[in-house]
């Protein structure tokens, strides 16, 4: 046995590299991944396999009409892909994100790997900030990830072409690409409200699927309100009210408005959840 | 009230939804009946008007007389007025005669009755002390009113100078071309009555209380007879054309020189912007230095979508510019673009432009083409297009329904620019009919097709075109397109449908077919150069959420832990743990760990004892940082402990057993763990591997692993990189007696090199072979320590020794 002295340096206690290999080769990330992929390949083989409805061209259309944004998502790779987004932002990515960012501290404490973590010592505000950063990178590589595999499907099943817009007009090559990536940009702020939550919950509880089952439903009741019609103008305050404001990119003059409100009141709840998750697990008692 | 009454009410001023909160703070108005003018032709006495007089807070103030929509009444109006006396106003909103209290009957804001009463509200007005007045009888007065309100207000500033300011919306200036729609320029003939307009109308004014079971309702016998003659499809009589010409506006605009704010809807197939238009141009032609404002909003007759809000907003700052000295307001065109992608949410802002040269836009032609072709004039008019539900709602962008074989388009190449369109489009066709056919009516409008091949009419309104007589030779007809704000992409087509009917039409009744070709093969477009968009900005008060963000991260900041102090005690660095009166209690239980102190020398192993819940664990979890002690101190090598503690590097530690990443390997799991550890030097990763013992399973993922597996590969993770404290909670859970051995073996050699290692464990025996010293705890105190030699007596077990102490308490175990 020898006595080599081990030393010590904050600065190198968890890097986000070693957070991103511990999470990334776990079975959870792969299926969450996997379900993002599968969500444009399901629905293109719905659309090219389903039942055909009637009508020369109906066969390869689906969707409430040519005017609307599902109307058009079979008119090209773009179109399908904003139709993808327009499909995932109500639950699916909200689930993603719920997922990455509500498991990540309650997994360690119910692996016991926490406290292990905790005494090695990695400081614990750079163990939430690097939980942070990881389960938010996570989130925004699924987005991306959604983004180019519906684009790849989309251009195999439809074929490339510009964005039409439902508002009228087309955008073609770095207009696409620069309205795609403000709607992705908007998306992905406006699920920082989840992200706040299930992340407060996750220094909260010992349970992962506590932290993401209660993130999950607070969104959901929050969509609920803001479909009451009754609430009026008080639903303009609850962050799920913008939740598809990113069509405003897709308008033929970015309509900033509606965004700049959603980013705003996602990107306040966040950090106050955020902040008062900090502030718990500094001075939590570790009895996992 | 009808469907159509309601509608009409509901647009009928600038603000219906507003003011809400105003109208419930505010005073409750004062009602008071006031004289009008004659009571009819025949009766010269006054008509009783029904008013409410709402007083702002500090008199006297400039007034605003506040008309309402056709059909309703001065409660229409309510939150508007409220609105407008909360902004400092007087304010007297009246029920025009022949609608609810007032007396009189509908005269449609004839001169010699309306517009008279309206003028006795003035007198009224200069005699009420609480108003400003800029002579003697002349009071400073705004008047604002929507739809049948907007024309009184017109028309009041014409027929009297005491008026100073007006707000328009939604109204006619001519309602004889209002009525009788026409979109041939130069327009020839008479239009296409818009019957299903006229007739709701008609039916609102039969409605009102006190009608009784006259058929002509409320409504004085010349217009009652007027109507008829219309819905039955005879032209007008000079004397229809009089009355006609005497409610209108236009009559008394080239007298109006007085600012003036008119709004006109987008979704408005009863008064167009064509009508606006022809007001907005009159009183500029009037006196060019006046300000005059057109504001093109959303909503309309048609429903659409309205901007009560912005109106409201936009009204109140016009008289508070011309009637208190308030600040200056813009008189550029506003025009609001609504677009559509996910269908109308109403709370989401509306985009509006400015657009200085909305009126004279510079015209962009594009070549049409098309073949042209038969369409069919049905008999009786049925079945009709349907472009809107006039009262109801118009189809905003959507393409109407058309019957087949009603109409023939025109397609324009794509356009090669992006253009905004603001204004009427112009087109000319040719149309012949063989036979000839006496009587004829169209409908035309503008739509747009995407590069995708989504279809839209932009407002959604058709423009009606009626001819006396078509032949066979072809005749050259110029239509003004419906106006339209829309935005064309570059790559976008227009296209121009021409249809036979329109369901809101009086339509021809014989059957006809008609030969319509393109008369001139270029479609003009207004399409304004200089568009400003506004209203799209966001409210400023999103930018708070950074001084929000710098906040919470400031608190955060400031209420970051500090670790206590002393922060080290310099004598104690030989010394590996030093508790010194250490307590603990839980917020809600009992206290864990009362007053505990011992120190661990080095070079021992030493042994924590106690039964179940006498604190052992809890004193650990203390050690390590992941608890914080309600009292008391804790020093590993002299350094105090606390949550992240830099000294905690130089502790191995296993606590309550083993924690692992259940999907990868040992070996893995050791490696991921090491690099999050932020301890550098050798880890040992062979060594300690090899006193886990795991052999090839090491490479197995952790999930696979027995419990004693899991023990050992625990205990290999807590030595990693030896580390000169040990702690290790239990380390013979799950072990086999070789094992248990092995592990003694393993733990001596560690203290032997100068380290020191703390167990706790259940086996007494085990214990007793291993350790050097003891601590021995019972409900969270420290019963007995020292050296496991000094502690029994000779010949005596250290089972006895513990029984001994601990009483009769004879659980043993890991609390």
């Amino acid at each position: 046995m020898t006595s080599t002295a081990a030393t010590y340096d904050v600065r190198t206690a968890m890097p986000i590299r070693v957070e991103l290999a511990r999470q990334f080769r776990r079975r959870r990330t792969v299926v969450t991944y996997a379900l993002l992929v599968l969500l444009p390949l399901i629905v293109v083989a719905a659309v090219k396999f389903g039942p055909q409805s009637s009508g020369s061209d109906s066969g390869r259309r689906f969707g409430g009409g040519s005017l609307d944004l599902v109307g058009l998502a079979t008119s090209g790779a773009w179109n399908f892909t904003v139709t993808m987004l327009f499909f995932a932002t109500g639950f699916l990515l909200v689930l993603v994100t719920a997922v990455f960012l509500g498991d990540t501290v309650a997994s360690e404490a119910q692996w016991s790997t926490l406290r292990y973590l905790l005494a090695a010592p990695v400081p614990r505000r750079r163990l939430l900030w690097v939980k942070l950063v990881v389960g938010l990178l996570s989130t925004a590589g699924g987005l991306v990830l959604l983004i180019v595999t519906s684009y790849a499907v989309g251009w195999l099943a439809f074929g490339g072409g510009p964005l039409a817009s439902p508002a009228g007009g087309s955008f073609s090559g770095p207009d696409a690409v620069w309205r795609v990536a403000v709607s992705a940009g908007f998306i992905f702020i406006s699920l920082l409200f989840t992200a706040g939550i299930a992340f407060l919950m996750t220094v909260s509880t010992d349970a992962p699927l506590g932290a993401v089952g209660t993130a999950l439903i607070i969104v959901i009741v929050s969509s609920i309100l803001d479909a009451i019609e009754a609430l009026g103008d008080l639903r303009q305050w609850l962050p799920t009210d913008y939740t598809n404001a990113w069509v405003g990119a897709l308008q033929p003059q970015i309509d900033w408005s509606p965004m700049a409100r959603g980013a705003a009141l996602a990107f306040a709840a966040f950090v106050v959840l955020v902040g008062i998750a900090f502030l718990r697990f500094d001075r939590k008692d570790i009895l996992s | 009230m009808s469907g159509i009454g309601a509608a009409v009410a509901a647009a009928a001023l600038f603000a219906a939804a507003a003011g809400g909160a105003a109208a419930a703070d505010g005073p409750s108005p004062q009602s008071l009946i006031v004289a009008g003018g004659p009571t009819s032709r025949s009766d010269p006495r006054p008509v009783e008007i029904d008013a409410d007089l709402y007083l702002p807070a500090t008199t006297p103030a400039p007034a605003i007389v506040v008309a309402h929509g056709f059909g309703g009444s001065k409660r229409d109006v309510t939150e508007q007025a409220q609105a407008l006396a909360d902004d400092g106003f007087v304010v007297l909103a009246y029920t025009a005669r022949g609608f609810g209290e007032s007396g009189g009957e509908i005269s449609m804001n004839a001169p010699r009755f309306e517009v008279a009463d309206a003028r006795r509200i003035v007198d009224e007005l200069a005699r009420r002390p609480e108003v400003l007045t800029d002579a003697p009888g002349d009071p400073r007065i705004g008047v604002a009113g929507g739809s049948y309100g907007g024309a009184l207000a017109l028309l009041l500033a014409g027929y009297d100078d005491r008026v100073d300011a007006v707000a328009a919306d939604i109204t006619w200036n001519d309602l004889r071309s209002s009525l009788f729609g026409q979109s041939w320029v130069p327009a020839r003939t008479l239009g296409v009555f818009k019957q299903w307009w006229a007739g709701g109308f008609f039916s609102v004014g039969l409605d009102q209380p006190g009608a009784g079971d006259d058929l002509c309702g409320r409504f004085t016998r010349a217009w009652c007879e007027a109507f008829d003659r219309a819905a039955t499809g005879s032209p007008p009589t000079a004397g229809d054309d009089a009355l006609l010409a005497a409610s209108s506006p236009a009559s008394v605009t080239d007298r109006v020189t007085v600012p003036t704010l008119i709004g006109v809807g987008q979704a408005d197939s009863l008064f167009p912007y064509a009508q606006a238009l022809a007001n907005y141009r009159q009183i500029r032609g009037a006196d060019p230095e006046n300000p005059v404002r057109l504001v093109w909003h959303g909503g309309g007759h048609d429903g659409g979508s309205p901007e009560p809000e912005r109106l409201t907003v936009m009204t109140a700052e016009w008289f508070t510019a011309h009637l208190a000295a308030g600040p200056a307001v813009p008189t550029v065109p506003e025009v609001t673009l609504v677009d559509g992608v996910l269908g109308a949410d109403s709370r989401r802002q509306p985009v509006v432009a400015s657009v200085p040269d909305l009126v004279d836009a510079p015209r962009v032609a594009v070549p049409l083409t098309g073949e042209g072709g038969v369409v069919r004039a049905p008999a009786g008019g049925a079945p009709a297009a349907v472009s809107s539900f006039p009262g109801i709602g118009g189809l905003a962008a959507q393409v109407g329904m058309a019957p087949p074989g009603q109409t023939v388009s025109f397609e324009t190449a794509p356009v090669d620019r992006d253009l905004t369109v603001m204004g009427s489009p112009r087109v000319t066709v040719s149309l012949a009919a063989d036979p000839p056919v006496g009587d004829v009516a169209l409908f035309a409008q503008t739509r747009v097709v995407t590069a995708a091949g989504t279809e839209t009419a932009p407002q959604g309104l058709v423009a009606p075109v009626r001819i006396e007589r078509v032949g066979p030779t072809p005749t050259q007809v110029t239509i003004d397109l419906p106006a339209i704000a829309t935005r064309v992409a570059a790559g976008d087509r227009l296209k121009v449908v021409v249809g036979t009917t329109d369901a809101a039409y009086r339509l021809p009744q014989r059957p006809a077919l008609y030969r319509v070709g393109i008369g001139d093969d270029e479609l003009l477009l207004p399409v304004p150069d200089d568009v400003t968009t506004t209203g799209q900005s966001a409210p400023a008060w999103l930018l708070l959420v950074v001084p929000l963000a710098a906040v919470v991260a400031g608190v955060v900041w400031a209420l970051r832990p500090r670790p206590p102090r002393p922060e080290s005690r310099p004598e104690l660095v030989d010394t590996p743990v030093v508790v010194e009166h250490v307590s603990k209690t839980y917020r809600r239980g009992p206290t864990a760990v009362d007053d505990v102190g011992f120190t661990v020398p080095r070079g021992v192993v030493l042994g924590l004892l106690g039964p179940n819940g006498a604190g052992k664990t809890t004193t650990m979890r203390m050690l390590m940082g992941l608890i914080r002690p309600t009292g008391g101190e804790m020093y590993l090598f002299g350094e105090r402990v606390h949550a992240g503690a830099p000294v905690l590097s130089r502790v191995g530690s296993l606590v309550e057993g083993a924690g692992f990443l259940p999907h990868v390997s040992g070996r893995a799991n050791l490696e991921l763990y090491w690099r999050a550890t932020g301890r550098t030097g050798d880890p040992g990763y062979d060594q300690v591997l090899e006193i886990a013992g795991l052999g090839t399973a090491v490479d197995r993922k952790v999930g696979s692993y027995s419990q004693g597996m899991r023990q050992r590969l625990g205990i290999a993770q807590a030595m990693l990189g030896m580390p000169d404290l040990l702690m290790l909670d239990e380390p013979t859970n799950g072990l086999d007696p070789p094992q248990i051995r092995e592990m003694r073996d393993v733990l001596r050699d560690y203290a032997a090199t100068g380290r020191t290692v703390i167990v706790s464990s259940h086996m007494l025996a085990e214990v007793e072979m291993t350790c050097t010293h003891v601590v021995v705890m019972h409900r969270g105190r420290v019963v007995a320590d020292g050296d496991v030699v000094d502690l029994k007596s000779a010949g005596e077990r250290l089972e006895d020794v513990f029984l001994e102490i601990v009483g009769s308490d004879r659980t043993v175990g890991g609390g």
